[in-house]
């Protein structure tokens, strides 16, 4: 099993009464609330505790992509992967996304992951998000309507430029390129491995068995409430007769980890409350544009888990805001324990998920680089270890880089000072 | 209150449509709002007393598919003038509502000859950054009647699904028409009708809600003062955005003494 190291870099200085005195964490979050000079302290830590990730073997580190967003401080995630690229040596750099249809030109994409690709050695993981309503709708003012079929025309043309080696014309519905021929190009051939991050829907789901693209289920909610979208997805691929390999699926859990579960409950107390108290405070108005979702969906009455969350929030039931982190362990959102407990219960999840590519929320909510980097030793030394050999007796993993070989990857050189 | 004659008809790229007529007299043909027309309203049936009212649904409002395929104002603009020639409308008195109103005007723009006269109920079209348009895309569910509405019983009546109609399909109807005005207008609702004002010279009546709690009133003038030809504004005491369904006399009877 690949275990994976994530990072959303929330805001760690949002004020304590955020939900009671603010309408959302997103979108609309109050700018006065944002401090550029603690800023620079919170992307150097975090972009630290995945560098110490990488150094303590984790197999990828992720980073993603979110706009106007107090919980998540990455508008350009290729700009954090860049600096992974230079500072870290074999974890894969998965970027779990850019939202397609965001750039224009999308070939813009295709340069950019093409450059990370290169100057990685080839570890790039593509993640390619339709991205959530608050993120494309609203903070980017794309049309919900049209939202998809930009996504994949964008997606259509990406993999094209990646793959073409001649100058192609693209006169597509949107986008319309006399001369699409990107350079650089990829190291990975044909392309680095894509990755689709994505709700509950059906539609997403045939989609990553037709490309056979890897289906990343990246919920806040946890095992408990990912079990329904992860039996719905193995369901669909065994209709679709695909084989069953869990290489095929990602799932985010958040997890603590301890010497006891007694000194877990303390630790992690605070952090997790600030995630799930502060950082998901997200205005019900933004939640659900009109076509965002498909009919389908619509019909299916599946929808992505924000949404959900903040339907809850409007129709006036239970918010995570205000939980107590008791809640938030039992519910399952946030897995706890000693090592040994953490290794068994992640096994039991991964097992019962089928998932291979397992992504782990290490840091959350406000929680400082001391004891991030406390958890990271610990999952890394202690937990992972545990967990390793899970399917790789069986399954082979189709989706993971295809780096240079090591010896021939550079390495960053001590700069001469005069 | 009795139903109008039903028949449906093609619109190129889009599909079928669903046309209801009714009443006798000079033809008027009517384009809904943000929600279309999931039923025929007592407005309808006032003016359907003096005049033959054609009412086409547009692309994806209830009884009509095929606005995903619709890209642009040129696409919605064509579609729309497809939609009242197929259904017999061309060269009538036109009468919009909100969303409905902007592709009657921009019908007027675009082709002199297919609008007689304009009857326009708090039209989307234009947006002026010193008093925004609200955004009503973005709406907590408990604010929507209030929003569009003066009365919000009367937009939920409007919205009741009819007996024998599936609860699901009937969700997914109301959704879609959503989606429709949506795509027409996201996300400000300012397609760019301020540049093609002036080409309107059908004689005007712009008719706003004095409780228009989306398209602040002030609007009416932007409009009167960029069209091209004789413009009239009619305040309705005490109506919403949805003018025609919080006072469907008044309305009706401005817009039929402006058309007589």
């Amino acid at each position: 099993m690949k275990l994976l190291w994530f990072h959303l870099m929330p805001y760690t200085r949002l004020p304590e009464d955020f939900a009671q005195r603010h309408a959302s964490v997103w979108v609309d979050i109050d700018s006065r609330l944002f401090d550029p000079a603690q800023a620079h302290g919170m992307y150097n830590e975090f972009m630290d505790e995945l560098e110490y990730a990488a150094e303590q073997g984790f197999d990828g580190v992720c980073v993603n992509e979110h706009h106007q967003n107090g919980y998540g401080l990455m508008p350009s995630p290729n700009l954090i992967a860049a600096s992974l690229a230079r500072r870290t040596r074999d974890a894969a750099i998965v970027v779990m996304g850019n939202s397609l249809a965001l750039y224009n030109p999308p070939t813009r994409v295709a340069e950019e992951m093409a450059m990370l690709d290169c100057i990685s050695g080839g570890r790039l993981v593509a993640g390619f998000p339709v991205g959530t309503p608050m993120d494309t709708c609203f903070a980017y003012g794309q049309n919900p309507s049209q939202l998809r079929q930009r996504y994949h025309e964008a997606h259509d043309l990406i993999v094209k430029a990646w793959t073409t080696p001649e100058p192609f014309v693209w006169n597509g519905r949107f986008h319309k390129l006399r001369y699409v021929n990107v350079w650089p190009r990829p190291v990975q051939k044909p392309h680095p491995p894509i990755w689709i991050p994505g709700g509950g829907s059906i539609e997403t789901w045939r989609w990553c068995a037709e490309q056979d693209y890897v289906y990343s289920y990246l919920s806040y909610f946890g095992y408990k409430l990912g079990r329904a979208t992860m039996r719905g997805f193995w369901k669909e691929m065994e209709r679709l007769g695909k084989e069953p390999n869990p290489y095929r699926a990602g799932f985010l859990q958040f997890v603590g980890v301890a010497e006891s579960r007694a000194e877990a409950m303390e630790l992690y107390r605070e952090p997790a409350e600030y995630f799930y108290g502060r950082c998901l405070h997200v205005d019900a108005r933004y939640a659900a544009p009109p076509g965002y979702s498909s009919e389908a969906t619509v019909r299916a009455r599946v929808q992505s888990q924000v949404v959900q969350a903040a339907q809850r929030a409007s129709s006036g039931q239970q918010t995570t805001a205000g939980q107590r982190f008791e809640d938030i362990v039992e519910q399952g959102y946030v897995i706890i324990g000693s090592p040994d407990e953490v290794a068994e219960q992640l096994r039991a999840v991964a097992t019962e998920l089928r998932v291979g590519q397992l992504m782990l929320l290490l840091q959350f909510g406000n929680m400082d680089r001391q004891l991030t980097l406390h958890n990271t030793e610990l999952f890394a030394k202690q937990v992972a270890p545990q967990l390793r050999d899970l399917w790789d007796d069986r399954w082979e993993n189709r989706w993971w880089p295809r780096p240079l070989p090591a010896s021939e990857r550079s390495r960053p050189a001590e700069v001469a000072r005069a | 209150m009795s139903e109008p004659s039903e028949r449906r008809v093609r619109v190129p790229r889009c599909g079928e449509a669903r046309v209801w007529e009714k009443g006798v007299g000079p033809p008027l043909c009517f384009l809904g709002g943000l929600r279309g027309l999931p039923r025929w309203p007592a407005f309808l049936d006032r003016l359907a007393e003096r005049r033959r009212v054609i009412a086409p649904s547009l692309p994806g409002f209830p009884g009509a598919a095929g606005h995903d395929v619709l890209d642009d104002v040129a696409d919605w603009v064509v579609a729309a003038q497809d939609l009242c020639e197929a259904a017999g409308a061309a060269g009538a008195d036109f009468v919009g509502a909100s969303a409905g109103a902007t592709l009657a005007a921009e019908i007027a723009a675009f082709s002199r000859e297919s609008v007689r006269r304009l009857a326009l109920i708090a039209p989307y079209g234009l947006f002026d950054e010193r008093e925004p348009v609200a955004d009503v895309f973005a709406l907590r569910k408990d604010e929507v009647a209030r929003t569009l509405c003066a009365e919000p019983a009367t937009y939920e009546s409007f919205l009741a699904k009819p007996d024998g109609v599936d609860e699901i399909e009937w969700q997914v109807t109301l959704l879609r028409a959503e989606e429709a005005a949506a795509r027409l207008l996201w996300p400000t609702g300012d397609l760019g009708l301020a540049r093609r004002l002036h080409r309107i010279v059908a004689p005007t009546l712009l008719v706003w809600g004095s409780q228009d709690r989306v398209l602040p009133a002030s609007y009416a003038k932007r409009f009167a003062s960029g069209l091209g030809g004789l413009v009239q504004v009619r305040s309705v005491e005490g109506a919403g955005h949805m003018a025609e369904l919080d006072a469907p006399e008044a309305v009706a009877d401005a817009v039929l003494e402006f058309l007589r």
